[in-house]
């Protein structure tokens, strides 16, 4: 199908002569759009689903609401892309995340990005390629298979013609074709190889503008006052007079519970919201959180549940019943939050009127994973339409998950609003840490019985809170400033599949049940009721999508259990593994680590080696994980001393990109296994730093001198589709430092973080 | 507004400072504001605001300095700071920035400004006290780590990038001192 431009394509497109191909993420193929103008703003237009590859003279262009997370996915994609034009890596130019200019296809999450967008974007790009070969047989005259191409030239018979003339031709405009033939794998020359990242030289001179680089003219500069406690109530301000003798100062900005300061420059804002130079804020004391303490009990109590999900039932009651021995543990992990090296940013232009051309009256600039979702979430805080609001993703610090970029966006927004000008938020290191949407708490009761060969039934049950509070579009409720507003938050989720219980079901072939119970994140309408009342009073911290959601925690007591099993019935916990999975993809990254297992320290000294495999999502990328600890007999801190990754995420775009994942993956796995826990006192936060010189609570991570030797074995499937590859790793890093520490003292810990108390306090 | 004039990537440059307080207490502008917000340097980034993580390295006469917690009225005039913006010389790209690039050391590369940054105050340093041996691996972990005889700062990396990190730094080291 060739469609003539509409006027309003024109405008879309930045050369007049064009092959445009529409395609979707996520969903099969898309529909062209051969109506109005693509490019509008409207109430439904996070519903449609349309990315563009548009190629001009000039340019490769992809426009898509996907974004980049540090993650070097935008270079993979152009890999796709230049592959089926028969291109040498070139640059491929990306709008992404900007609701003016493309539309939705959800968030970057769940490390999908390749997953779902590579695939088709290269249909899209054979697609244009398939217009480009019919535009030169044609020019030529020639039939189109005695065509070649290379290097942006088409050759037949001693004759050639350039892409860019042919596409100086005219302008098609095509429905993604999916039987366009790909290329074969073997022929690739571009995919597979390892292409350096496209954005890192302008990171190593401060050319590349992050978000935090962005301050249109005229914009002042706001810090938010944020309540002591999770609950707290009935701020009253002081101090207001030396706030306003702050040179700059501009204004106080108070919605109930929601307060900020904005002032000209950075230190005024710093200094008329701080306690000491500035306001200061009194509130009254709220309900406490459940105690950090009481965690592992509380999550269990039914009283803190309002749902139950039994995700999967083999029938395993009558083999439970009948066994001679079941075993059994409960397992634990604690809040962790992301963390995102820089402290949340955003900028908000919010005008008292809309541009008379755009209709545009809010323009938001924010490190968001989903442009459209928050473009309606701030609309409705602000009380405008969705159409008024702009929202333009810029790239932040690596977030792993829903961090706290939405909220200071939120933030930035409501303080435009109030002062008429541009305001640009950037939290402090204690705002982020104290009010980030933190990775929840969770904790498992496995059950397990053994037979002769292995193990022949399983159960695992979950207490989970929710994996996901992202901004909803039509919510504002779910921004934390809506909530400090005295807006609700959306209801807590009715199920935990493949979010707080992603992973919680194993792959091995062993009869199972799965099922979950569901938290209270806060007090809600009746017992089982999943819906905030009001006023919203928290039981436990808000907890949302954190690297692998439940993934984590899952898998660590899925992984931890296993060997408990494996140990008992006198197996080795690795050939075990082998020997009950099914599939042999799965097999295949277990037995690449046989070499290294077999040649482990023996263990029972204070060194020990472990193992641990997981697929995620249960369907998606396949991760086997070996490591190797000593424990000081002294102090009783684990060490990492080598971890090795055996992976198998399909078709491999960039190998060393995949590496630097993987190893990051290996890196924060550890630090959450050894040592990150959120720490709060009655309903305030307590780990609000990164260190602390004198005693009190801190949010610790890893650092330099932690971190061990890491190898990766890549298992290349050049004939399966592309995996995403930014989160399947981190799950099984829990499981394999456990059981690693196991071998090495005899001491099973089975609540996370492995800190040094739990070894030295410990019996084997 | 008092003033300050630094030397600014081998630049003399010239601007205001917010302070306040009294002469006996007094208190002013961190350097990382008037930086990026003066001076235009995007190298240095807000990354916790209390000298815990490194983004907001810069040199300071040479030193390794965290500029979210210097105030202006302690930088003294003339002097000579030196930020990753101005690190590349002509269009000859720093050893560190070679590195770093040449083995894909960053992941979100928000943190790389303060690996860079601090390593070069750290390797000029050792240099010019006379130490020609490249850093050992683990010399340039505990550096890093903030656990080395001459450094007790801590730098951070969320991503977990940190063996790329040690292995540019190295890297760079052996060219510098080659
Ligand atoms: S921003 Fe200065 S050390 Fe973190
Ligand atoms: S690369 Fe993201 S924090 Fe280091």
């Amino acid at each position: 199908m060739t469609t003539a431009l509409t006027p309003s394509r024109r405008q879309f497109l930045t050369g007049a002569a064009a092959i445009a191909v529409a395609f979707s993420v996520g969903t099969g193929v898309a529909e062209a759009d051969a109506g109005d103008g693509l490019v509008r703003i409207d109430d439904t237009a996070g519903e449609a689903d349309q990315s563009w590859l548009v190629l001009t003279e000039d340019a490769i262009t992809v426009y898509s609401g996907k974004v980049e997370l540090g993650t070097g996915v935008q270079t993979s994609l152009t890999q796709i892309v230049v592959e089926e034009l028969r291109l040498r890596v070139g640059d491929v130019r990306y709008v992404q995340g900007d609701t003016l200019l493309s539309v939705s296809q959800g968030g970057t999450t769940g490390s999908k990005s390749i997953q779902n967008g590579g695939v088709q974007l290269r249909q899209a790009a054979a697609t244009a390629y398939g217009e480009l070969r019919r535009r030169a047989a044609a020019a030529l005259h020639v039939d189109a298979d005695k065509l070649s191409a290379a290097d942006g030239v088409f050759r037949a018979k001693g004759r050639t013609v350039s892409y860019a003339a042919l596409l100086r031709t005219g302008s098609s405009v095509l429905p993604l074709d999916a039987a366009e033939p790909v290329l074969a794998p073997r022929d690739y020359k571009v995919v597979g190889t390892s292409q350096p990242r496209v954005d890192l030289p302008g990171k190593l001179d401060a050319t590349f503008a992050f978000l935090h680089d962005i301050v249109p003219a005229g914009t002042l500069h706001g810090r938010v006052v944020r309540p002591p406690g999770r609950n707290s109530r009935n701020p009253v301000i002081g101090n207001l007079d030396r706030a306003q003798a702050v040179e700059g100062f501009v204004d106080v900005v108070q919605h109930d519970r929601f307060i900020g300061v904005v002032a000209a420059t950075e230190w005024a804002a710093a200094r008329a919201a701080a306690p000491d130079t500035g306001i200061t804020v009194t509130w009254s004391d709220g309900p406490a959180l459940i105690p950090q303490a009481d965690l592992p009990t509380a999550l269990r109590d039914p009283a803190n549940h309002y749902a139950t999900v039994v995700e999967i039932d083999d029938g395993v009651d009558p083999l439970f019943a009948q066994a001679d021995t079941v075993l059994a543990a409960q397992y634990f992990t604690p809040f962790q939050m992301h963390a995102t090296m820089g402290a949340s940013t955003a900028v908000a232009d919010v005008r008292s009127q809309p541009d008379p051309v755009t209709g545009i009256q809010a323009t938001i600039w924010s490190g968001t994973q989903n442009v459209t979702a928050l473009r309606g979430a701030i609309a409705g805080l602000l009380g405008l339409k969705p159409a008024a609001v702009r929202v333009i993703y810029e790239e932040s610090s690596g977030c792993y998950g829903h961090d706290g970029v939405d909220d200071c966006a939120a933030d930035a927004a409501l303080l435009s609003q109030a002062v008429g000008a541009p305001v640009r938020v950037q939290w402090r290191r204690q705002d982020e840490h104290g009010w980030e949407p933190y990775g929840g708490a969770q904790a498992h009761d496995m059950k397990g019985v053994l037979g002769k060969h292995g193990i022949t039934a399983w159960s695992h049950l979950i207490y989970a809170p929710t994996a996901n509070s992202r901004p909803s579009a039509g919510n504002p409720g779910t921004l934390l400033a809506g909530a400090l507003k005295g807006l609700l938050p959306d209801p807590l989720p009715a199920s935990s599949v493949d979010t707080s219980g992603r992973n919680a079901p194993i792959t091995y072939d062993i009869p199972q049940h799965v099922e979950a119970r569901l938290i209270k994140s806060f007090e809600t309408t009746g017992p089982a009721s999943a819906a905030p009342v009001a006023p919203l009073t928290y039981r436990i911290p808000r907890t949302t999508a954190l690297r692998s959601l439940g993934g984590f925690s899952n898998s660590f007591a899925n992984e931890s259990f296993f060997d408990e099993l494996a140990h008992a019935g006198g197996h080795d916990p690795l050939r075990l593994r082998i020997s009950s999975l099914p599939d042999p993809r799965a097999v295949k990254v277990c037995t690449a680590l046989l070499q290294v297992w077999d040649h482990r320290p023996r263990g029972g000294d204070g060194v020990g080696a472990g193992v641990a495999f997981h697929q995620y999502e249960v369907v998606n990328a396949y991760v086997a994980s070996y490591a190797e600890v000593h424990i000081d007999a002294t102090t009783g801190k684990v060490q990492v001393d080598r971890v090795v990754v055996a992976h198998d995420c399909g078709l491999v775009i960039n190998p060393d990109g995949l590496r630097n994942q993987i190893e990051g993956n290996v890196v924060q796995g550890i630090s959450r296994t050894l040592k990150e826990e959120v720490q709060y006192t009655g309903d305030g936060i307590t780990s609000l730093v990164w260190q602390s010189g004198t005693p009190g609570a801190f949010y610790d991570v890893i650092r330099f001198n932690e971190v061990p030797r890491i190898e990766t074995i890549l298992v290349d499937r050049p004939d399966q589709p592309p995996l995403g590859a930014g989160e399947p790793t981190i799950g099984t890093i829990g499981g394999a430092i456990a059981n690693a520490v196991f071998a090495a003292t005899g001491i099973r810990v089975r609540e996370l973080p492995i800190t040094p108390d739990k070894l030295l306090g410990g019996t084997s | 507004m008092p003033t300050r004039t630094v030397r600014l990537n081998g630049k003399t440059v010239q601007a205001d400072y917010e302070s306040a307080g009294s002469d006996s207490s007094p208190s002013s502008e961190q350097l990382l504001y008037w930086l990026r917000n003066r001076q235009g340097q995007h190298g240095p980034r807000f990354g916790c605001g209390i000298a815990q993580c490194g983004a907001c390295t810069v040199l300071l006469d040479g030193a390794a300095t965290r500029s979210c917690v210097r105030q202006m009225h302690t930088v003294p005039d003339q002097a000579d700071i030196r930020t990753l913006d101005g690190l590349t010389d002509g269009a000859e790209p720093h050893p560190l920035q070679r590195a770093f690039v040449s083995l894909q050391a960053a992941q979100c590369g928000f943190c790389v400004n303060g690996m860079v940054m601090g390593s070069l105050g750290w390797l000029e340093s050792r240099i010019a006290a006379g130490n020609q041996a490249v850093p050992t691996e683990q010399e340039i972990k505990d550096f890093l780590s903030g656990a080395a005889p001459d450094n007790t700062r801590n730098y951070l990396c969320r991503c977990g990038t940190h063996t790329r990190i040690v292995a540019a730094i190295r890297t760079a080291a052996k060219e510098m001192l080659g």
